[in-house]
C-alpha cells in the first residue's frame, strides 16, 4: 500500500482554547500507482488529511503508513523571483544538484507538460493554467511516489480546469505516481480517479468508495460517468445529514 | 532597456516635474530674498549661495568628500548590522524578544550624550562618526527587514518541507529573497537619514579640525557670519542625499527585478 490511513482522528486546538474536531475514524487506502480522489464539503478535513500523509502534521488517534509525499496546493506558490524552469527545478536545488544540472532536468519535462519555449519566463508573465503546470512539474521532480493535490485547480476558470483535467490524465498516464487527490468538485473526482473516497461533514470520515471502472479519456457527457456523479452526490448529500 | 532612446526619453521626461517645482520654489526664495529687505546673513538669496559656492569650491569640496566617505561608510555599516540583527531576530525568536526593546530604546538617545564616549573608545578618527550613523540608520534597517522575514506566505514553509527543505535552505530560497524589497525600502529609509546622520556625527563628537566635513563647516559657518557658505554647503548635502536615494533606486531594479515588474503591473 502506498497510502494506508487507519482509524484516524485529529483535533485542532483554537486560540481560545476551542476544539475543532476534524477527522473522526478515517479509513482511507491507495495501492501504488492508483489516483485516489477525495470529495466533500468544504471544511470536512480534506487539507487536515493530506497533511497528515505529507507528515506535516501527526494524527492525535489512528495510524498512517504512507509512501514518501509531495504536496501541491490549489495556490501554485511559484516563487516570483525564480524562472519557471528554476521554480520547477527547487526539488532538485534542495536536494543538493548543482544549478545547471537541474534546469536541465526540469527543461527536459518542460516540453512534455506542453510549456516548451516559457523556460525563462518568470511566474508573472504565466497564464494560470500554466502556472499550475509548473508547479505540478515540481511536484513531479522531487522525485516522490506519492503525489498529494490539494484542489490543484481550484483557482482556475472552468475552460481551463477541464484542460488541465485533460493534460492531468495524460502526464500520469505517461508517468504513474500513486496520488490523493483532494477536491470539492465531485466531476473533477470521477474524470480522473481510479476511486473516489467520499468525506462525510466535519469530523470528517469516509462514507462512500466509488469504483471508477471506466476507461480512459473519460468524457464529462459519458452516461457511466454522469451515473457515478449521481451516486457520489447522493452519499455527499447522506453524509451532510448528522 | 535602458539603451533605448525612447526609453531614456521617458525617464527623462519622468524628472520634469521636480525639476519644475524645485525651480518654482528656487524662484520664490530668490524674489522674497531680494526683495523683502530679510539679511543676508539670516537668508541669503540662491544667487549668493551659488556665488559663495563658486568661490569657495575647494573647500567645500574637500569637506563633502570627508561627509560622503562618512556616509557611505556608516550606511554600510548601518545596512550590515541590520541586516545581521534582522536575520538572527527572525530566526531565534529568543534573539528577538531580548533586542527588540533596546533596539527601540536606543533610537531615543540623544547623540551628544554618547559622543565623548565613543571618542573616548575610538579616537578622533572616522570610525566614531560611523558608529554615530549607524545608530541613526540601522533601525529602519532591522524593523523593515524583520518584517519582512516574516511576511513569506505561510502555506510555502510546509511545500518547501514536503520538499525536504532544511531550515536554512527554506530561509535561503524563500524567506530571504521574499524580504528583499522590504529590506530595501527600509535601506532607502536608512539612506535619507543617513545624510543627517553624518551632520549629527560630526557636530556631536569632539574633533580636532574646525573644518572637517560639511556639517562642522555648516556649524561654522552658521555662526561666524558666513551664512551663504552655510548654505551652499546644504546645498551639497541635498543634492548629494537625493543622488544616493536614486543610486538605490537604481541597485533595486537590479536586485529585485521581479518586484519591479509586478509594481508596474499595477500602474
Amino acid at each position: 500500500m502506498a497510502v494506508a490511513v487507519a482509524d484516524v482522528s485529529h483535533v485542532y486546538h483554537g486560540r481560545d482554547g476551542a476544539e475543532v474536531r476534524a477527522l473522526d475514524g478515517l479509513w482511507l487506502h491507495a495501492a501504488p500507482g492508483e489516483l485516489v480522489a477525495v470529495v466533500g464539503p468544504s471544511g470536512c478535513g480534506k487539507s487536515t488529511l493530506l497533511e497528515l500523509i505529507c507528515k506535516l502534521q501527526t494524527p492525535d488517534a489512528g495510524t498512517l503508513r504512507c509512501a514518501p509525499a509531495v504536496l501541491m496546493a490549489q495556490r501554485d506558490l511559484l516563487l516570483p523571483w525564480l524562472s519557471a524552469v528554476d521554480n520547477a527545478a527547487l526539488a532538485l536545488r534542495i536536494a543538493g544538484k548543482p544549478r545547471a544540472e537541474a534546469r536541465a532536468c526540469a527543461a527536459a519535462l518542460f516540453a512534455e507538460l506542453g510549456l516548451d519555449g516559457f523556460q525563462r519566463a518568470r511566474p508573472h508573465e504565466l497564464s494560470g493554467g500554466m502556472r499550475q503546470r509548473v508547479a505540478f512539474a515540481r511536484t513531479l521532480l522531487s522525485g516522490k511516489p506519492l503525489l498529494c493535490l490539494d484542489e490543484p485547480f481550484g483557482a482556475l476558470d472552468a475552460i481551463t480546469r477541464g484542460e488541465m483535467q485533460d493534460w492531468l490524465a495524460s502526464t500520469l498516464a505517461r508517468d504513474p505516481r500513486t496520488v490523493v487527490l483532494v477536491t470539492h468538485d465531485v466531476e473533477e473526482a470521477i474524470l480522473l480517479g481510479d476511486r473516489v473516497a467520499v468525506l462525510s461533514h466535519r469530523p470528517g470520515h469516509v462514507v462512500a468508495e466509488l469504483q471508477v471502472q471506466l476507461a480512459r479519456p473519460r468524457a464529462r457527457t459519458d452516461p457511466d460517468v454522469l451515473a457515478l456523479r449521481e451516486q457520489a452526490l447522493g452519499a455527499l448529500g447522506a453524509g451532510g445529514r448528522r | 532597456m535602458s539603451g533605448r532612446p525612447g526609453a531614456r526619453f521617458a525617464r527623462a521626461r519622468r524628472a520634469v516635474p521636480a525639476v519644475v517645482l524645485a525651480g518654482a520654489l528656487l524662484a520664490a526664495w530668490e524674489l522674497y530674498a531680494d526683495f523683502s529687505g530679510v539679511q543676508e546673513d539670516l537668508l541669503p538669496a540662491p544667487h549668493a549661495v551659488a556665488s559663495s559656492l563658486w568661490s569657495n569650491g575647494a573647500l567645500v569640496w574637500h569637506n563633502f568628500t570627508v561627509t560622503a566617505e562618512q556616509v557611505v561608510l556608516g550606511l554600510g555599516l548601518a545596512l550590515a548590522s541590520g541586516f545581521a540583527l534582522a536575520i538572527a531576530m527572525h530566526l531565534f525568536p529568543l534573539v528577538r524578544r531580548a533586542v527588540y526593546p533596546l533596539a527601540v530604546g536606543s533610537q531615543a538617545v540623544p547623540i551628544p550624550v554618547i559622543g565623548v564616549l565613543l571618542v573616548f573608545w575610538w579616537g578622533f578618527g572616522i570610525f566614531p562618526k560611523l558608529v554615530v550613523i549607524a545608530l541613526i540608520c540601522f533601525f529602519p534597517v532591522v524593523v523593515a527587514t524583520v518584517d519582512g522575514l516574516a511576511a513569506v506566505d505561510p502555506e510555502q514553509p510546509k511545500l518547501l518541507r514536503t520538499l525536504d527543505a532544511s531550515r536554512w535552505q527554506a530561509f535561503r530560497f524563500a524567506e530571504l529573497p521574499a524580504a528583499l524589497p522590504a529590506a530595501l525600502s527600509g535601506a532607502r529609509i536608512a539612506l535619507a537619514v543617513g545624510v543627517i546622520g553624518a551632520f549629527i556625527a560630526e557636530t556631536s563628537t569632539p574633533s580636532t579640525a574646525a573644518y572637517a566635513g560639511l556639517g562642522r563647516e555648516i556649524i561654522t559657518d552658521a555662526g561666524g557670519f558666513q551664512t551663504p557658505r552655510a548654505y551652499a554647503a546644504t546645498a551639497v548635502l541635498v543634492a548629494f542625499a537625493v543622488a544616493c536615494f536614486y543610486a538605490l533606486a537604481l541597485a533595486e531594479r537590479m536586485l529585485i527585478p521581479w518586484n519591479v515588474h509586478t509594481r508596474g503591473e499595477k500602474r
